[in-house]
């Protein structure tokens, strides 16, 4: 028993949550002119954290608060990425914020407590932290959802969003007292060696597994549990839309991975959630490839992509073995890259009183700019997964676990649905490129916006060309963490 | 031979580099400029090739011009390179070719002309990075990269129904690809980790599933190809391209569903090609005389020059999986003289077509009168397409016809008919055209060639010509690496 805990494996958070608490209190006294002070502040606070993180990275897994928490390589490779992230969400939503009387405090408030919380499901190791993080994350995500008050469209959105959160959240703790039932204790490491003495199969176990696979499937917006993503894509302002579709699902493969890998990565559950995920990302591939055609707004056409992207990840978690936990990682880290481009696009397309949200609104866009035409094409062959963008790797790395685990079959099911993925991705190329502009309004966002679009877009074609090092990276943390 | 001066790799990255400049130069105010250095790029590029013929040892067997470099560690992918006889053959043709589309788009693109020019030069690039690659990923990156700029040529220069024919272009092409991205990882997994060619085609398979590879395999190069009955994309692409996409298309990407089968099929898979290998005939066959039938129908000459392609393209295939020496090399020059004569026949319609803005036979007759100089060239071509002794298509027909008779007479009887079948549609089209009184106000107002249609057509009236006369330069090259091949397909790969 440690008395004097080291608290130093949770530096970053301490220190996000502290900047978050003075954010709160200083945005209070600033006036609504100077609002890029708070503005100022939240990226500190997050570059802050980044540097801290990067600083007190170590190989070697670092325990604190009675082994409640955990500083991994894992952990650290994905906070590092969150960070970027968040600012980069910051920097595309700014002016978009400012045109609808959003940019407000609360704002980076919420950003900064949902940022924290996924760090604190990232970090988890213990069943209640990783539950902590989950809710600080998704109460922070339901009030921004809202924050539009007099949009009727955000406020059913964010209602929806609510109820059916707190349902997967429910399920989730009902799955998880089981766990505490079956084996005696919530903590993850101590979990796997109960479960392993125990050697056989247990029924409360099993029951315990089937709640808890429902509840991940409601937060990462598997189908048949998919229901709310569409409507909260659709509902939320787009600047939010950004965030929620782009750096939670790395939080949320932290927590797949903390919960199904480390926890009950035995021999005899793995047979167990093994056909459950097969379930789940099979349907997720075909409804959301399926459904992603008929939409005529790009923010739900972006939600059903999820959906089937989300397919992707499973089936590399499903593959139960290194190659397969590396390949989902790439493929969401290339995921959340993938969005932040697609998403941004739309907010730099938007203006005041104006959401380019349809996909009409892309009309033409290389008459009208060739370069973003040109950025939102490799984001979109990226998507689609065709080389020499990088979103083929992400596929190519998953296919491969996937064939590797003796699932030849299911690599030619996700093929055939990334062919009808592909689709509705060339469907936006050809209104950028083929069609006339609808809309004349120049684009002129502002340089800070330019640059990391730019980069954005460009590091499809990049990673497209070099991926190893970022392949390398995530083969290498997932090793040193499990 | 590892060490040496990178050439394979100029001949890749030099058009691609030029795009990238041709690109920079932005807006359509700099047109001039992005056409000089695309054509400066295209020359270069052709350039850097050449050396790949002066010091090819053709007595040599395997490859040569190996370059080698690691790329993905961890997947153990690498830039490998290197060419025998056959993907030489291919590469000269690409550069060649992508010297002859950036002429012959000079003063026919106003619209976006960098964004064109540079599609063609990335085009070319990737092509050529295809016919070089010794690594499978590798092979398939630049054999997928090449859809992206197609797409943007036929959906942004083309016709009318632009859209719909880039689309289905795209999704065809792309759903026969991915099976083999499947195929190849799950040779990846068998060969215990590697997407080297050279070692999969050392590589022991079973029966079950070197004829699962040979399914996986055959939808991509079959719908690259194209083979009846996954060939309809063609005619939709090549009626809506822009000349210069036809003119590619045509003459160089359907080859990489050819070369597909010889690098890939063949080696890979033999027991299942030998197998499956009635099966590919057939549909060679049902190409060869069906879609030669379809053609003589077609109003549009743009469509019945693409029809007439996938009957020539039935050649290709027959040639490939009769599996001796004649068909093949017949099967290989065949390819080679098809991209001179289908990329000359569609620049020709491209001229009429710039001068009256249609593609309907109806819509012509006694072109003759007023281009006499075109009508000349055009006629060299249609002899070409035909199969004339003394022209390239010549030698490949025969070649491929003496190859089939050693297999089965009846093969070489069916194949055969397309010398009737070709005669009539290509001759007919022809007449209608050019022969005749002047049938109306466009005709009779037309202007012979410029001075760049006349470099271009004449540059590959002379490559039709010196192919036909004297093949031997290009016959040379290929002897060691066909005999190579056919060897080693020979041999059973089953365990």
């Amino acid at each position: 028993m440690q008395y004097i805990t080291p608290l130093a494996p949770a530096y970053p958070e301490l220190f996000l949550l502290a900047m978050a608490c003075v954010i709160l209190l200083t945005d209070l006294f600033v006036s609504d002119d100077n609002r890029i002070i708070t503005y100022a502040l939240a990226q500190l606070a997050l570059a802050g954290s980044l540097v801290i993180t990067y600083l007190t990275a170590s190989a070697e897994p670092q325990l604190t608060f009675n082994g409640m928490f955990v500083d991994d390589l894992m952990s650290d490779v994905l906070k590092l990425l969150l960070y970027v992230g968040v600012m980069t969400v910051l920097v595309y939503s700014r002016d978009y914020l400012t045109a609808r009387g959003m940019f407000r405090g609360e704002f980076f408030v919420l950003v900064l407590f949902a940022t924290l919380g996924m760090m604190v499901m990232i970090s988890a190791n213990h069943l209640l932290t990783l539950y902590l993080g989950l809710e600080l994350l998704t109460l922070s995500l339901y009030s921004m959802v809202a924050l539009q008050r007099d949009s009727a469209v955000a406020t059913e959105a964010a209602m929806k969003y609510f109820v059916l959160g707190s349902l997967a959240s429910g399920m989730l703790l009902y799955g998880m007292s089981m766990l505490y039932g079956a084996t005696g204790t919530l903590e993850i490491t101590q979990l796997a060696e109960t479960i392993l003495d125990r050697g056989a199969k247990d029924v409360v176990l099993v029951f315990a597994l089937v709640f808890i696979v429902a509840g991940l499937g409601f937060k990462l917006g598997a189908v048949p549990f998919h229901m709310w993503v569409p409507d909260v894509y659709h509902g939320a302002p787009t600047a939010v839309t950004l965030f929620i579709g782009s750096v939670p699902k790395l939080a949320a493969f932290a927590f797949i991975m903390r919960l199904l890998v480390q926890g009950l990565g035995a021999e005899q559950l793995v047979e167990e959630w093994q056909p459950m995920l097969i379930v789940l990302a099979v349907l997720s591939l075909a409804i959301g490839n399926v459904t992603a055609i008929a939409q005529t707004n790009l923010k739900r056409m972006l939600a059903y992509s999820t959906i089937g992207h989300m397919g992707f990840l499973l089936l590399g978690i499903l593959s139960g073995d290194l190659v397969g936990y590396s390949a989902a990682m790439f493929y969401v880290v290339i995921y959340v890259l993938m969005n932040l481009g697609a998403f941004g696009m739309i907010l730099l397309l938007s203006r005041g009183g104006f959401e380019a949200e349809n996909l009409e609104d892309f009309k033409g866009l290389n008459a009208r700019s060739p370069w973003y035409a040109f950025m939102m094409l490799l984001l979109m062959f990226s998507m689609a997964g065709v080389p020499p963008t990088v979103g083929f790797y992400a596929k190519l790395l998953v296919l491969q676990a996937v064939i590797n685990a003796g699932y030849v079959w299911l690599a030619v099911i996700a093929v055939l649905f990334s062919l009808i993925g592909a689709f509705y991705y060339l469907r936006l190329v050809k209104l950028m490129y083929f069609d006339a502009p609808r809309d004349t309004a120049p684009i002129a966002p502002r340089s800070d916006v330019r640059v990391l679009m730019s980069a954005n877009g460009l590091a499809m074609l990049v990673f497209g060309v070099l991926p190893d090092p970022l392949m390398t990276l995530f083969i290498y943390s997932i090793q040193a963490s499990l | 031979m590892l060490l040496g001066f990178p050439l394979l790799s100029l001949a890749i990255w030099v058009p691609i580099l030029a795009g990238i400049l041709v690109l920079a130069t932005g807006s359509d105010r700099n047109a001039g400029a992005a056409r000089v250095i695309a054509l400066a790029g295209a020359v270069l590029g052709f350039a850097v090739t050449l050396p790949l013929y002066t010091r090819f040892d053709s007595l040599a067997g395997g490859f040569q011009f190996m370059e080698f470099a690691p790329w993905i560690g961890s997947f153990n992918v690498n830039y490998y390179l290197g060419i025998d006889g056959i993907s030489l053959l291919l590469i000269l043709l690409n550069s060649f070719i992508t010297v002859l589309v950036v002429i012959a788009g000079w003063g026919v693109i106003k619209e976006r002309v960098a964004q064109y020019l540079s599609a063609f030069l990335f085009l070319s690039g990737f092509m050529n990075g295809a016919f070089s690659a010794l690594d499978a990923l590798l092979f398939y990156v630049f054999f997928e990269a090449t859809l992206i700029p197609m797409f943007l040529i036929i959906g942004v220069w083309g016709g009318p129904n632009r859209v719909y024919a880039a689309v289905k272009f795209f999704l065809y092409t792309l759903a026969g690809s991915l099976l083999t991205l499947v195929a190849l990882i799950y040779l990846y997994n068998v060969s215990g980790g590697s997407f080297s060619l050279l070692d999969y085609y050392r590589l022991p398979l079973s029966f079950p599933a070197q004829i699962l590879i040979f399914i996986a395999f055959f939808l991509a190069f079959a719908v690259k190809v194209p083979m009846w009955p996954v060939h309809t994309w063609l005619p939709d692409a090549h009626v809506e391209a822009p000349t210069g996409g036809s003119v590619v298309l045509a003459a160089m990407m359907l080859k990489l569903g050819a070369y597909g089968f010889i690098r890939l099929s063949l080696p890979i898979v033999p027991d299942a090609s030998y197998y499956l290998a009635g099966f590919v005939i057939a549909l060679s066959l049902i190409a060869v005389v069906y879609i030669g039938l379809v053609s003589l129908v077609q109003a549009d000459m743009k469509k019945l020059i693409a029809y007439s392609s996938i009957s020539h393209m039935g050649f290709v295939t027959l040639g490939i999986f009769i599996f001796n020496v004649n068909g093949m090399e017949g099967a290989i020059i065949q390819m080679i003289s098809h991209g001179f004569i289908s990329g000359a026949l569609f620049l020709c319609v491209g001229v009429l077509y710039d001068r009256v803005h249609s593609r309907m036979i109806a819509d012509y007759g006694g072109v003759v009168n007023t281009m006499p100089v075109f009508a000349a060239l055009f006629m060299l071509f249609a002899m070409a397409n035909v199969g004339l002794p003394g022209t390239s298509g010549f030698v490949g027909e025969l070649l491929v016809i003496l190859g089939a008779v050693k297999a089965s007479f009846w093969y070489a009887a069916v194949a055969a008919t397309t010398l009737v079948f070709g005669a009539a549609y290509t001759l007919w089209m022809y007449k209608r055209v050019v022969f005749g009184a002047v049938a109306n106000h466009h005709v009779a107002a037309l202007s012979d060639l410029g001075f760049r249609e006349f470099l271009v057509l004449g540059l590959l009236a002379v490559a039709v010509l010196a192919m036909g006369v004297w093949p031997n330069p290009f016959a040379e090259v290929l002897h060691v690496s066909v005999s190579d091949l056919l060897s080693h397909v020979s041999q059973s790969k089953l365990p």
